[in-house]
């Protein structure tokens, strides 16, 4: 039953899906089954929550290595929670002023807002933007020219990092009209539009093969791996 | 000097790349000059996307980013809305991402209310908010839109909204502009929007530099129009400000055309770092041959 449950639910919306796509009079099935997943999708947001709580208290409990950023974690998660759903220091709606819930949790100046532009900002940026100093470093220590392959990606690498910048553009600006093909952003634009097109319509057609075979296999009830081992 | 080289520790390439950065953003900020910008053709037909659309035409506006990606995506957005406000379009704006919505309120905050104040809200412009269920909110919103947005972000009824009463569904606007950080983003409404319905839906997009290269394949029958990162954006930037910016356009439509600068020394810095790394590379092999 454990196991029979999804398996049939499972069938049942891939082939709904199906059908729907490929028999217009079948069309309101598959916006029914989309509108199921849309549910779904917004009750995951509460078990991510619950799954969340559930392994970073266990790290605190156990006082497992590293049980202080969990802790900050839990902290984090809940304080933002209780503050954004509470709406706490949010003014009400001026159409529903007797309502103490029905302003924007938004607002500007609100706790939930302060900690969206003073915490969650400035953090996330600044994780993205220390990209910048690895890719610095591992360039440095893992792009060599080994043998031809790597000679070449290296070359494209480099046409592309000045093709995208007004270098390439000041670099190759002697080059002739009958020429410009060779110019760095011209080269550019044809790697990406040329080389990499047919390269990444060659992997996707790929993987969709893939994917389709494989979603064949999960609706037929073959592969069960989504499932899991039971043993959790 | 050359066990110092090939010792390198990471801290000098960190504190090179943070100077790499820092220094053009600095002279760029005290100057106010940047790099001359050559749109591209891609960066012509998402223009021309836009700009072939008449005054009171209704374009989606899906930021399906967040701020991890801000800067790189935010100068782009920016620039749509300044576009779609200069030429009277009703915008519609929407989100796939948790904080797209704060990415919404910003640019409207920054557009809209400073520049274009006259532009009354549920009339002219529309936030309908976040929606949870990644590319499934597209699957719907695509035949009908009603059924998941009965509200829009503020909980106003979709009913009360004025420039609501002609859309039922995606298929209704004119354009859909999508800003992509990733999933869900411009591969999903290629796939699940466009795909479907080809001679209903027209999608133009911005997207991170990583993400490029993989929308190229949907280039130009499924997606006519699309800018890569900021370099897209500063050329789009250009195109925009060129017909609608003024003698002295404000800074912040000029943001994408400043961050080259920063771009363009990180670049050089890179390619320089390799080229070092290679000679070491060489000098060692030689030496092991002897």
């Amino acid at each position: 039953m454990k196991r029979a449950v999804p398996l049939t639910i499972t069938a049942l919306g891939g082939f709904v899906l199906i059908v729907a796509y490929f028999i217009p009079a079948a069309q309101g099935w598959g916006e029914i089954a989309a509108i199921w997943f849309d549910i779904l999708a917004a009750v995951a947001f509460v078990l991510g929550g619950g799954n969340l709580l559930k392994i970073h208290l266990k790290k605190v409990s156990d006082r497992k290595g590293g049980w202080g950023y969990s802790g900050i974690t839990l902290a984090a998660f809940l304080i933002t929670l209780v503050v954004g759903l509470a709406k706490v220091g949010v003014n009400p709606n001026p159409h529903f002023p007797e309502v103490a819930l029905s302003g924007g949790y938004r607002e500007i100046g609100s706790p939930f807002w302060w900690l969206y532009e003073y915490a969650f900002k400035p953090l996330t940026a600044t994780m993205f933007a220390m990209l910048a100093f690895y890719i610095a470093s591992a360039a440095f220590r893992a792009f060599r020219a080994k043998n031809v392959e790597a000679i070449l990606l290296l070359g494209t690498a480099f046409i592309i990092l000045l093709g995208r910048t007004f270098a390439g553009v000041y670099l190759t600006a002697w080059l002739p009209d009958s020429l410009s093909g060779l110019k760095i952003e011209n080269l550019t634009i044809h790697i990406m539009s040329v080389l990499n097109t047919a390269g990444n319509r060659a992997i996707m057609i790929g993987i969709a093969l893939g994917i389709a075979s494989t979603s064949l296999r999960v609706l037929l009830g073959i592969d069960r791996s989504y499932l899991g081992t039971g043993k959790q | 000097m050359f066990e110092f080289l090939k010792n390198l520790d990471k801290r000098w390439i960190f504190l090179l790349m943070f100077l790499a950065v820092a220094i053009p953003v600095y002279v760029v900020g005290k100057t106010g000059k940047a790099f001359p910008e050559v749109p591209t053709m891609l960066s012509e037909s998402t223009f021309q996307a836009v700009e072939e659309l008449h005054e009171g035409d209704p374009v989606l506006l899906s930021f399906d980013f967040d701020p991890a990606s801000e800067g790189e995506l935010g100068p782009m957005a920016t620039a749509f809305v300044k576009h779609c406000a200069e030429k009277k379009l009703k915008i519609f704006f929407m989100a796939l991402w948790p904080v797209g919505p704060q990415m919404i309120d910003d640019v409207v905050r920054k557009v809209i209310d400073a520049d274009f104040p006259h532009l009354v809200y549920g009339e002219d412009y529309v936030n309908l908010g976040y929606k949870p269920g990644y590319e499934g909110v597209i699957k719907v919103v695509i035949t009908d839109l009603r059924e998941l947005y009965t509200t829009d972000d503020k909980g106003t009824n979709i009913d009360e909204i004025p420039m609501m009463a002609d859309i039922h569904s995606v298929q209704d606007f004119e354009l859909v502009i999508n800003v992509s950080a990733g999933y869900p983003g411009t591969k999903e409404w290629v796939l699940y929007a466009v795909t479907p319905f080809p001679d209903k839906v027209k999608l133009v997009a911005g997207c991170t530099g990583v993400q490029a290269p993989l929308l190229y394949p949907y280039i130009p029958e499924q997606l006519p129009g699309l800018l890569g990162a900021i370099k897209g954006a500063a050329e789009y930037e250009k195109l925009v400000i060129d017909k609608y910016g003024g003698e002295h356009p404000d800074p912040k439509y000029l943001e994408a055309k400043r961050r080259m600068g920063p771009q363009l020394v990180a670049h050089l810095l890179i390619i320089l770092l390799i080229i070092l790394a290679n000679i070491i590379f060489v000098v060692e092999k030689r030496r092991e041959r002897r």
